[in-house]
């Protein structure tokens, strides 16, 4: 299964809103513990009286949604379907907080009604007034995955011609205290661009939202095509990984020989990196390896961030120095596999080739 | 896309009974789950009618034959035992040599135990017990359905408010038709919170005698618990086994209202859209519906919303119709699921529902819902609609085998 | 009179998150929803739970809300009404 990808949009704590700077000027983060969005003036993308009850993520998901939409000239898509392992969390606490500071009388509805995951989702939708297909996967590291194989199954289908699919994930003050007592994150704060040179258990906490049109057809937008997508849940071993990651690139791409790039989901701590690691090491062989946590954080929609990254080289022709792996030469790109796995336990593939 | 889906297996838990046979059982008599808050202390136990499953946790994880040591949410746990009731029936005893997959939904997820952590948290943020927080996300009671039925070959989870079960169903039924599967567990699960009774009252929408669905004069819905699954297999892979069919998932249509945030359109719009797709998906015209399991939350606008759109779409051939919500409660995320259960069961048995504490027909309408216990009707396709928050609205049409 | 109803726009427009408007632009006998400022049913359900944390007051029937929240005005004849001023 596969799709033209036609336009590509993204919020993030890089410069990602303005496509044609973000892999020239590869943001810096020095002594921290999070990385937050780079936000946009919301005004410019969104009516204020229909965005006046949108919490943060909900208006960086409708704002990068109306920017992707506009980069792929589509006004009313066939589907519209989200991917957020958390959703809307800034309205959960808010909604908690006044139902144990109010002791359950008189509380505000908004926060609740916003609270549910498929805010963003029907919010586009409502915007748009578009009555196509509505879809919203919470699944951890599966939530974008999901969406995106639902996108494309869709358009395999024939129900739809062109898709919006997009992942979101926001970091609250709360979450990342409650994720942090649950050791998720390094203890000490750190330069994010030397994410990797931390030997430290845990990781950068990050946050984002990437949007993507989806195109049946190959148009005058295309800026790269997705070959296929799969995901592995819980394999028991590196080398089942490896296996199934072996077979997905031979069926995807005709072999790991026909690689131009490989970009990998590290997140600097010590342990989730051993199966990248392990890969690196035998099945990748001589492929130029990537890696992309250090520019986002880590989120369970990350890898919504690598497919925006992994479009934007293979439309710019350019990988960053400070995301490379290795300094093996790289010609011209042609085809991307991401590989991405969140707590070793939602493991995902896909690859992405210029056409 | 040629194959068919056929459903091999059901279950359910809700307050209706813990297993098919019970659930039978209250939708024959005519017994509705509704009752009083035992679950949680609120200030509104005296006040607000719910429709608890009545057993506590530990009950709950002997009935799922997991050991209750306090590592799994109630949701897991209503999850893992309608799972294991839809496996058993389809004799799924193991996994090699078919691509097997796991498609749950919920609504708040694991909240039954955060909602406590966050109480702790709030006074102090270094309280809260942190087992109780693990479990809070969405994706937690579908891995422990995955892990403990050993499903892997492919396991998400889906979230579209109270249309979200139908959701898990119309996908699994895309998946085995797109020969990515060749059978799904699919169904969905939500546990009554304190979270979502605080929510559902702060939009003034809980009836205080209980749900009266399309009755003039229904005043809100009242919230359940419960969970359902659904076995569905693919055409060739239920023959070569030798699988009994329980029926078959004809048709499902998805759209959005688009709308308003909570609000469905007067016209009914996305309603109307959803029934239509499902039936031309099914291949079906209007008149040959027998029966309609409506969403039928009882408040003012769904009922009415979603009523006009049966008006618009069945015109002078409205079929039976009824809401199974005054018997078990709007269960938000395992509605679809398990309404999708009791049409499977209405066409095993040829029964219709009757749609519990209606009185009056809605003068906006003109035609009322099933009144009481029907046997022996003849039920070949029935279509079933769950409408969601955000305008998210499915049908989905089964049919008999 | 006056004074209330300065006070009660200042109020709706923190409630309801108008963060672009000035009480001045909100006219005091104009419908509040739909066709006047725009409002739908969630903020109803804001303004009713603002009249009962500022107000003390409680709207017991829909009909009595459409009546109570049509304008700004409606809301302090209520307050008024009731004496809570």
């Amino acid at each position: 299964m596969e799709a033209f990808i036609d336009g590509i949009s993204a919020i993030s704590p890089q410069k990602t809103l303005d496509g044609s700077v973000f892999l020239q000027e590869l943001q810096e983060y020095k002594g921290v513990h999070a990385l937050k969005c780079i936000e946009p003036p919301y005004s410019d993308f969104l009516d204020p009286m229909a965005s006046r009850r949108m919490s943060r993520i909900v208006k960086m998901g409708a704002c990068a949604a109306m920017k992707c939409l506009k980069e792929a000239s589509l006004e009313n898509p066939g589907a519209i379907i989200t991917g957020t392992g958390l959703g809307c969390i800034e309205d959960t606490e808010k909604f908690l907080t006044s139902l144990y500071t109010n002791e359950e009388k008189l509380l505000n509805p908004t926060p609740f009604i916003q609270s549910t995951h498929n805010t963003v989702a029907a919010a586009i939708a409502l915007m748009l007034k578009c009555n196509s297909y509505n879809n919203t996967y919470v699944h951890r590291g599966f939530s974008f995955e999901s969406a995106l194989l639902d996108g494309l199954m869709l358009l395999h289908e024939g129900t739809a011609e062109r898709v919006l699919v997009g992942g979101l994930d926001e970091l609250t003050n709360h979450s990342f205290a409650i994720t942090n007592r649950l050791g998720f994150w390094k203890r000490q704060p750190i330069d994010s661009l030397r994410l990797l040179e931390y030997k430290s258990k845990g990781s950068l906490a990050g946050e984002g939202v990437a949007f993507f049109a989806l195109n049946r057809e190959k148009s005058e937008k295309t800026i790269a095509m997705i070959r296929s997508i799969d995901t592995i849940f819980n394999p028991g071993t590196p080398a089942e990984t490896e296996r199934r990651l072996s077979v997905f690139v031979e069926k995807a791409a005709g072999g790991m020989g026909k690689l131009d790039l490989i970009v990998l989901g590290m997140n600097g701590d010590p342990e989730m990196d051993e199966v990248y690691r392990h890969l690196v090491n035998t099945l990748f062989g001589l492929v130029p390896c990537a890696y992309f946590k250090h520019l986002c954080g880590e989120y369970d929609t990350a890898s919504s961030f690598a497919l925006y990254l992994a479009a934007a080289i293979l439309k710019e022709q350019k990988v960053p120095e400070a995301i490379r792996l290795d300094k093996r030469s790289i010609g011209q790109i042609k085809n991307i596999l991401v590989y991405n796995h969140v707590r070793n336990s939602n493991h995902s593939m896909f690859v992405v080739s210029a056409c | 896309m040629s194959d068919r889906v056929f459903v091999t297996g059901i279950g359910v838990i809700s307050a209706l009974g813990f297993d098919i046979d019970e659930t039978a059982s209250a939708l024959q008599k005519s017994k509705s789950g509704i009752g009083r808050i035992s679950l949680f202390d609120t200030v509104y136990k005296e006040e607000i009618p719910v429709a608890e499953v009545k057993a506590s946790n530990i009950e709950l994880a002997e009935r799922a034959q997991v050991k209750q040591d306090g590592l799994f949410s109630r949701t897991s746990l209503l999850g893992l035992i309608a799972a294991r009731q839809a496996l058993s029936q389809a004799q799924v005893r193991d996994f090699a040599g078919t691509r097997t997959g796991l498609i749950s939904a919920t609504t708040t997820g694991g909240m039954d135990r955060s909602e406590r952590f966050f109480k702790e948290y709030l006074k102090n943020n270094r309280r809260g017990r942190l087992r109780d927080i693990v479990t809070h996300d969405c994706g937690n009671s579908t891995e422990i359905i995955a892990k403990q039925t050993g499903i892997r070959d492919y396991v998400t989870t889906i979230s579209t408010a109270c249309s979200s079960s139908a959701n898990a169903i119309l996908l699994g039924a895309r998946l085995v038709q797109n020969g990515m599967l060749d059978r799904v567990l699919a169904g969905g699960v939500d546990a009554l919170t304190l979270f979502t009774l605080n929510g559902f009252n702060s939009l003034m929408i809980l009836d205080r005698n209980g749900c009266k669905p399309f009755d003039e004069e229904r005043n809100g819905l009242t919230l359940g618990e419960g969970a359902g699954f659904l076995m569905i297999e693919s055409e060739s892979l239920a023959k070569k086994q030798g699988k009994t069919i329980l029926g078959e998932v004809k048709g499902y249509g998805n759209a959005c209202d688009a709308h308003h945030q909570t609000a469905s359109s007067p016209e009914g719009n996305g309603a109307y859209l959803s029934m239509e797709k499902a039936l031309i998906t099914a291949g079906l015209k209007p008149a040959m519906i027998d029966y309609i399991n409506a969403h039928g939350t009882g408040t003012k606008n769904n009922d009415l919303s979603e009523g006009i759109a049966i008006k618009r779409l069945f015109q002078d051939s409205v079929p039976a119709f009824s809401s199974t919500k005054a018997y078990t409660g709007h269960t938000l995320g395992a509605a679809g699921a398990i309404e999708a259960v009791f049409c499977i069961m209405a066409l095993q048995h040829q029964w219709l529902y009757p749609n519990l504490n209606f009185r009056q027909t809605m003068k906006e309408l003109g035609f009322s819902p099933v009144a009481s216990f029907q046997h022996h009707v003849p039920v070949r396709y029935i279509m079933s609609n769950s409408f969601g928050f955000g305008g998210n609205n499915t049908s989905i049409i089964f049919s008999g085998c | 009179m006056e004074q209330l109803i300065q006070k009660l726009k200042e109020e709706i427009i923190d409630a309801l998150n108008l963060s672009e408007m000035n009480p001045e632009q909100i006219d005091d006998k104009a419908p509040l929803f739909i066709d006047g400022l725009g409002l739908d049913s969630i903020d109803a359900l804001e303004l009713t739970v603002l009249l009962e944390k500022k107000y003390g007051l409680r709207i017991s029937t829909a009909e009595e809300g459409k009546k109570v929240l049509y304008s700004v005005r409606s809301m302090a004849e209520f307050i008024t009404a009731n004496g809570k001023a």
